[in-house]
């Protein structure tokens, strides 16, 4: 299919592509990697008037060390956040999803801002952005504001972005000390949307759950935190006891739909079967 | 010094590896597929499709989308009707088959989901798209038939009500015995299997560009096809065209697998609609398109059950497969030859004599399931070889033990299957101590078996097959088909001492122009890079079946050898004029005539050439040179020449998530002579990743209204190069007698096999937990319910 005829302008600021998408009236669409947006363009799901490419604006780029936070700019590609030092260094799960995420011709071109804006809930970078507790820098018309991961992924394919607003850069609170993660998924075939895929980042006193962040995606309508399970590990040792507990409950989390490919059940076993195994990684790293 | 081979003779390329001459064009980008081909004034068609599986049309508005730009033509069934003749998909040998007419666009109802309603033709695609979403069709939805069961059931809806039910035909086979065989075994076991729908998935897509001149009634059709003849003749009959003004070609062709062998309804109308217009109409399928147009494979239900002796020697099979295909049956082909196949090539390797099998083809409102690579072969494989992995497991006896009891002795032939089915030469013992050693089964068992303590579980499976090639006009002449089993070829000397082949079997990407070519250098006796091999076209090539059902290499390729045998002999007498020698004395090797019996050189075949062109003067008089010959041949002596193999998987499945991962896989096959080492494994390989797609990932998933609910490459899991395993191959060959050249087919064999492997392999990981699967695609969730996980 052919996607049905747009127009297109190419923004240079922030405050450009956000009067473009005004004078739209609300009929526009951003576009970046266009790595989702396009197949849905070609299908005729979505038919915007405008595109505002907004590629080429400087201020949505860069991978910066900001204090105790990792700035990343939304344009930066996948293939950036897979092979980038500071983010293998200070937010390592992005870094560890990102050889999962699709193939290298999609990873050159779709962006990390453009995958969590589209939060897709089966795709590793929204969820691994709740795991590492990051914050979401949005501009508006009325300036900047700063949402937590943990209140931006509102419902399917839903954010707190709202209609013609844009996501400049994601802040992660750089891992420490003390801090330990792993990230694994289970799809059918390599590159696939997984049919259950988790990160943890867990904080340890010696070897007590200080805090820790299970955040599981392709379980729900968002991706989404095992908030029991989290519970059911914090002030113990992560020994085979606790493991068991944190799996007991955490199908109780979960909300995957009715789906005849994978149906709940098998999504709440795989769940179970993901989560011990990633507990287990974590228990063997030394400190 | 090494050891003489006939490799070492000169001009002598039967036998080996050499590359495709085609493949730098089509890596450099330089491939011509009918998506590249643009003509002048040339119109692009979009359809409007059925969202219904099953419903009534109302009516059809298209006012609105008739002043959309770019509009040339609407065109519905009623207008096309008036064109095109009817066809219906049934072969007279399938005594009492049936299946309603069909036209390019339906009438007063559609029969499946996506199935096309209204042409929409204008200057671009992109127009017509535009134009086609304002076209408003009013349906009536009616109960949608589905399931294989439902189907037959008296209480159901009739698809087509003139037919009376939704049964297209009703197979049986006995041998008589069966009933006390099973009263009186030692051992039974039975199993129900399913085998899902998959579809082609091909490269290219479906293209078509039809391409009517009114000033002279001459239709030309760029079409992406493997069977132009076929194609011609359907063309000039249903559309009134005299059969010597349509002229169909077959550019570079991205795969085809049988998918593009059938009658679609788009590419018939497209015909129309350029014969309407007087202008040519593309139209290409897209990927959404194809899942819901393009023919699917398989679709069975097989209840099966066989009988052994305590020892485990086999007795006999008894077998009940039911095939939906969809609301009619395909033309020109029939629907009806996957389920011949299936239930004819039950069993066909081992020794038993008492069989019983029931074969129902029925109706539903699907997409038309018709033949793909490896028809049947699949499904009888897989049903025959867990049954005897089961007797196996009853008696107490290896795997490869129960084969080797019960396979026919490789020096029992000629034979028969209980199915009527000759044999020629087969290998299986052969074939089953070569794969067995190539993969180390021992070792791999104690390695499975330490491998167990440490929760780690794989699986070894084998399946012996029989391979259906190099058919004869037993397969669709006689049952009327106007399809031939004859293939021909012209063969002609340039003034230059070049070659040109010009040859009915088609290139799909396999290499048939490779082969055709390395046997015309090696019978004619010149250089191979100085022959150039033309395909594909009906007004260059002499008529013939083309290439389908494994019949390439063996029937293509006899073709061209025999043909380039009658013009070497034509050579040879001009040579003999022009040397006054004795044409018996003389022999042409790398272009130059030479005395036979030493090599040494006379005279070279250009210069034969040029004399006989330009100089015939210095001919002695009453001889006229005949540097070109026509040749035709089609098989005779055995109907089919069957070819057979083995093959193994090795794999490892993990039981707590049910995924996969496939190790190894051996094959050893056995396809005759083997033309060039480097296609024939190639083509093995391709099949075996088509048929480990079946066994774990592809499957058209439809829900309870008749919706295709995964019709997109994002759903639709293709096998990928990351989850293929390597792929090693081994041969015997057991050349045909029937040619001299030997071969038999061999592209099917790959996809044969290979899921019946994995599901053994599947069942043996499995071992300890208890769990079983009959079902293919196996996925996770069918691996997690076997384990008993959900």
């Amino acid at each position: 299919m052919k996607a049905r005829a747009f127009n297109y302008v190419r923004a240079s600021t922030v405050v450009e592509a956000l009067k473009a998408f005004e004078d739209a009236q609300d009929d526009a669409s951003y576009i970046a990697g266009g790595q989702s947006l396009v197949p849905t363009l070609a299908l005729r799901l979505q038919a915007p008037e405008l595109l505002i490419d907004i590629a080429h604006i400087p201020a949505l780029r860069g991978i910066e060390l900001q204090g105790d936070w990792l700035r990343i700019g939304a344009l930066t590609r996948h293939f950036e956040v897979l092979s980038d030092p500071l983010i293998r260094l200070h937010a390592p799960l992005y870094s560890e999803a990102a050889p999962h995420v699709a193939h290298p011709a999609i990873r050159n071109k779709g962006t990390l801002g453009g995958s969590i804006s589209h939060a897709d809930p089966a795709s590793e970078f929204p969820a691994m952005t709740l795991a590492l507790g990051a914050e979401l820098e949005i501009a508006g018309r009325d300036g900047i504001r700063r949402v937590p991961a943990d209140d931006f992924f509102v419902d399917l394919f839903q954010t707190a972005i709202e209609p013609g607003e844009l996501l400049v850069a994601i802040h992660v609170p750089v891992v420490r000390s003390g801090h330990r993660w792993a990230f694994h998924e289970l799809a059918r075939r390599r590159g696939d949307f997984a049919l259950v895929g988790c990160g943890i980042l867990a904080e340890f006193s010696g070897d007590v759950v200080e805090h820790v962040c299970i955040a599981f995606f392709s379980v729900g309508s968002t991706p989404l935190r095992a908030r029991q399970a989290e519970e059911a590990l914090i002030g113990k040792k992560l020994d085979q006891v606790a493991i068991a507990a944190a799996q007991a409950i955490v199908g109780d989390d979960l909300n995957p739909p009715e789906d005849e490919h994978t149906p709940p059940a098998m999504k709440r076993h795989l769940a179970r079967v993901l989560l011990g195994r990633l507990l287990g990684e974590i228990a063997r790293q030394d400190v | 010094m090494g050891v003489l081979t006939p490799l070492d003779r000169p001009n002598s390329y039967i036998g080996r590896s050499v590359p495709r001459p085609n493949a730098k064009r089509l890596l450099a980008g330089r491939g011509r597929y009918v998506t590249d081909i643009t003509l002048p004034r040339m119109l692009h068609v979009a359809y409007v499709r059925s969202p219904y599986a099953h419903a009534r049309i109302v009516s059809i508005d298209a006012q609105a989308a008739r002043k959309m730009p770019g509009v040339r033509l609407i065109a519905t069934g009623e207008d096309l009707a008036k064109l095109c003749t009817p066809w219906v998909g049934t072969m007279d040998h399938f005594k009492g088959m049936k299946s309603p007419p069909q036209l390019p666009l339906p009438i007063d109802k559609v029969v499946w989901s996506g199935q096309a309603v209204v042409a929409v033709v204008a200057d671009t695609r992109a127009l017509a798209e535009d134009a086609a979403e304002a076209v408003y069709i009013e349906f009536d939805e009616l109960p949608a038939v589905v399931d294989i069961d439902a189907a037959r059931d008296p209480s159901a809806p009739v698809i087509s009500p003139e037919l009376g039910s939704n049964l297209c035909f009703h197979g049986k086979i006995d041998t008589g015995g069966v009933e006390d065989i099973f009263a009186n075994a030692a051992h039974v076991v039975e199993e129900e299997f399913h085998f899902g729908r998959h579809t082609a998935v091909t490269m290219e897509p479906r293209a078509i560009i039809a391409d009517y001149d009114v000033s002279e009634a001459k239709l030309t059709v760029h079409h992406a096809t493997q069977t132009p003849y076929q194609f011609q003749d359907i063309y000039a009959r249903h559309y009134g065209i005299p059969e010597s003004s349509v002229r169909v070609i077959a550019p570079d062709i991205g795969g085809s697998f049988g998918m593009k062998l059938h009658m679609y309804h788009e590419d018939m109308a497209v015909v129309g609609l350029s014969m309407m217009l007087g202008r040519p109409v593309k139209y290409v399928a897209d990927r959404i398109e194809s899942f819901v147009s393009d023919i699917h494979a398989r679709d069975h239900r097989v209840r099966a059950r066989m009988a052994a002796d305590t020892d485990g020697n086999i007795l006999a099979m008894d077998v009940e497969d039911v095939t939906g295909i969809g609301a009619f049956s395909a033309y020109p082909r029939t629907s009806v030859v996957e389920g011949n196949q299936v239930y004819r090539l039950m069993g066909a390797p081992y020794t038993f004599r008492n069989y019983r099998a029931d074969l129902q083809v029925v109706f539903q409102n699907k997409v038309q399931m018709s033949q793909y690579r490896a028809v049947g072969h699949p499904v009888a494989c897989t049903v025959t070889e867990r049954l005897v992995d089961m007797i196996a497991e009853k008696t107490a006896h290896d795997v490869f033990d129960i084969r080797s009891r019960n396979m026919i002795a490789d020096d029992a032939y000629p034979c028969t299957s209980p199915t009527g089915y000759q044999f020629e030469a087969l290998s299986h013992h052969a074939c089953l101590a070569k794969v067995k050693a190539m993969m180390n089964y021992d070792g791999l068992r104690a390695e499975q078996a330490e491998l167990r303590t440490k929760g780690i579980h794989r699986g070894i499976g084998i399946a012996t097959f029989v391979e259906i090639t190099n058919p004869g006009p037993a397969f669709y002449g006689v049952g009327g088909a106007r399809i031939s089993s004859q293939d021909g070829a012209i063969v002609k000397i340039t003034p230059a001492g070049d070659v040109h082949c010009s040859i009915s079997v088609t290139e799909l990407g396999q290499g048939t122009e490779t082969i055709i070519g390395q046997i015309v250098a090696e019978h004619l006796g010149v250089d191979r890079d100085r022959i150039k091999v033309m395909t594909g076209d009906t007004d260059t090539t002499p008529y013939g079946g083309a290439t389908y059902a494994c019949r390439g290499a063996g029937i293509g390729g006899e073709t061209a050898l025999q043909a380039a045998k009658k013009l070497k002999a034509n050579v040879l007498a001009v040579a003999a004029a022009i040397l006054q020698d004795e044409p018996d004395r003389l022999d042409v090797q790398s272009g130059w005539i030479v005395e036979a019996g030493t090599g040494q050189q006379r005279i070279e075949l250009s210069e034969i050439a040029r004399i006989a062109y330009f100089r015939s003067d210095t001919l002695p008089p009453g001889t006229q040179a005949q540097l070109s010959v026509a040749h035709h041949y089609a098989p005779q002596g055995y109907p089919f020449a069957f070819t057979n193999g083995i093959q193994a998987c090795h794999l490892e499945l993990d039981v707590e998530t049910g995924l996969v991962k496939i190790l190894k896989l051996w094959v050893v096959e056995d396809c005759g002579r083997v033309i060039n080492p480097l296609l024939v494994d190639e083509q093995i390989r391709g099949g075996v990743v088509q048929g480990l797609g079946a066994a774990f990932f592809e499957e058209c998933v439809y829900g309870d209204n008749g919706q295709l609910t995964n019709g997109s490459l994002a759903d639709y899991l293709v096998p990928m190069a990351v989850e293929m395993p390597d792929i090693e191959i081994g041969h015997v060959e057991t050349l045909t007698l029937d040619t001299q050249l030997g071969a038999k087919g061999v592209g099917e064999a790959g996809t044969a096999a290979a899921s019946a492997a994995a599901l053994n392999a599947i069942n043996d990981a499995m071992k300890p937990f208890g769990g079983t699967i009959a079902q293919v695609p196996m996925t996770p969730a069918r691996l997690l319910k076997a384990l008993g996980h959900i």
